[in-house]
């Protein structure tokens, strides 16, 4: 990461909280406190062997305070980018091979997510024992049921459905 | 596009309603041409919630054109009560049945029931969400006593839970239309339907108030609704708020002479019975109306030779 030239708060000290990885993802830039949600949203537990590193509130000049996310062994599919972008729309995802940054993008937000959050309202059909995936259409400000049609600005970390 | 489900009022174009709406007016006209056009044909009545009304509607409308019904009965005699998921119940009726009618107490129960069938689902209500037939003899109504453009219409009682009032909202969107929602501050229009008007309608359309007074004197139209009790956490609630919104011979002398009173029904104390008599009163036609927007909605959506597709500014 010394080669991360746009910014300089993954350098230095700061990198020896969170170690290198050798193949895989670096989520960066997600807002202080995130980084668990942004596991959950990956569908990472760590029951797989999955090699993680979190650092959790750390200095950063673009957030006052950010979340670092490492996944050794997995690069995120677009999808998996897309989705993230929910609840980190600023983060930058970085694609390590052999130690060096071969891609880097910011995620986008996706029109629809499904399957990945869970519907608040009660009185959603979705919230019952019907066989049906959740489906979320995503607006410019928040997220809103394909079938009961709520729209969701807040919090949405907390629907997520792990 | 050519609609084969009706689950929401949203999914309508001016020139859907305008086709649905003339040939209602056509079939209203001699009900009888129709008699025999769905001979064999079978309707299947999903009511997972009790209404009378809308599903003898449903019933009479299908037996005028010829075709029958089979009736799922009351939840508590159904395999529902043995926990069977709803899309499973749509499934096995669909082989009966050649469209189905579903009224179901969760909302987007419609639009999920649609991914499980190939005939066409017509939603009669899910929960707190959309009521697109009801909207339609509203339309038809409104249509015949006061016209659809240049049109200032007043929509009162409960507007949070009021299913018939958010599609009628979103229906006339597509017309030149001034909205007024009255309502108690706790029972305003949800924030969804709220944040949905203003992106169909630049919201120079839209306006919230919580006194009749206010704006009375320029409606054409006033829909009423009940503004039921078991809303309310304590009764003092409920009768702090509940009068206010009742309208009777008195508070119409502020109105219009041309005013049209309409009330999806069943009414409890919302309008005074001498209010009937008068010529504001249309709720009974409104309700009658019933029977004919249904068999054209109907007729629409069995037949191969005729669609929901008016389309003309899509
Ligand atoms: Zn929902």
């Amino acid at each position: 990461m010394s080669n991360d030239h746009d910014h300089h708060d993954g350098n230095d000290d700061h990198e020896l909280r969170v170690s290198k990885i050798r193949d895989g993802t670096v989520i960066d830039h997600v807002h202080g406190g995130q980084a668990l949600n942004v596991l959950a949203i990956l569908g990472i537990d760590g029951t797989e062997g999955e090699e993680v590193s979190v650092g959790m509130n750390v200095p950063s000049d673009r957030l006052a305070r950010k979340d670092i996310v490492k996944v050794e062994g997995r690069e995120l599919s677009q999808d998996e980018v897309d989705v993230l972008s929910l609840i980190a729309p600023d983060a930058t995802i970085n694609i390590v091979r052999d130690y060096d940054v071969v891609e880097k993008h910011r995620v986008e937000s996706p029109d629809v997510v499904e399957g990945v959050l869970s519907c608040p309202n009660a009185g959603c059909i979705t919230t019952g024992d019907e066989p049906v995936t959740s489906r979320f259409s995503v607006l410019e400000d928040g997220v809103r049921c394909s079938y009961c049609e709520t729209i969701i600005r807040e919090e949405i970390a907390e629907l997520i459905d792990t | 596009m050519r609609h084969d489900h009706l689950i929401t009022s949203k999914q309508l174009s001016r020139g859907d309603i305008e086709t649905v709406l003339d040939y209602a007016a056509e079939v209203d006209a001699d009900p009888s041409a129709l008699a025999d056009r769905h001979a064999g044909t079978l309707l299947g009545l999903l009511f997972f919630e009790p209404s009378t009304r809308t599903k003898m509607s449903f019933e009479t409308a299908m037996k005028r054109l010829g075709g029958g019904i089979v009736d799922m009965g009351s939840v508590e005699s159904s395999s529902v009560k043995k926990g069977e998921t709803l899309a499973d119940t749509v499934q096995v009726i669909e082989g009966y049945a050649d469209a189905l009618v579903l009224r179901h107490p969760k909302q987007g129960a419609a639009t999920m029931a649609s991914e499980f069938v190939d005939v066409p689902l017509l939603n009669a209500g899910d929960g707190a969400g959309h009521h697109p037939t009801q909207t339609m003899l509203d339309l038809y109504t409104i249509r015949e006593n006061a016209g659809l453009d240049d049109l200032t219409i007043g929509i009162m009682g409960d507007l949070k839970y009021g299913r018939t009032v958010h599609s009628l909202a979103y229906a006339l969107t597509n017309f030149d239309t001034q909205q007024h929602f009255i309502s108690p501050e706790s029972l305003q229009l949800p924030r969804e339907v709220v944040y949905d008007l203003h992106q169909q309608q630049d919201g120079a359309g839209i306006k919230e108030h919580d006194a009749l007074e206010e704006v009375l004197p320029s409606l054409d139209v006033l829909y009423v609704t009940r503004i039921q009790r078991e809303r309310f956490p304590d009764e003092n609630e409920y009768q702090k708020v509940a009068g206010e919104y009742q309208i009777d011979a008195e508070t119409l002398e502020a109105a219009s002479d041309d005013l049209t009173v309409m009330h999806p029904l069943p009414r409890v104390d919302e309008i005074a019975p001498e209010i009937d008599e008068t010529d504001h009163a249309a709720y009974f036609e409104q309700a009658h109306n019933g029977v004919p927007v249904r068999m054209a909605l109907l007729d629409l959506l069995l037949s191969d030779d005729k669609s929901i597709e008016g389309g003309s500014d899509e």
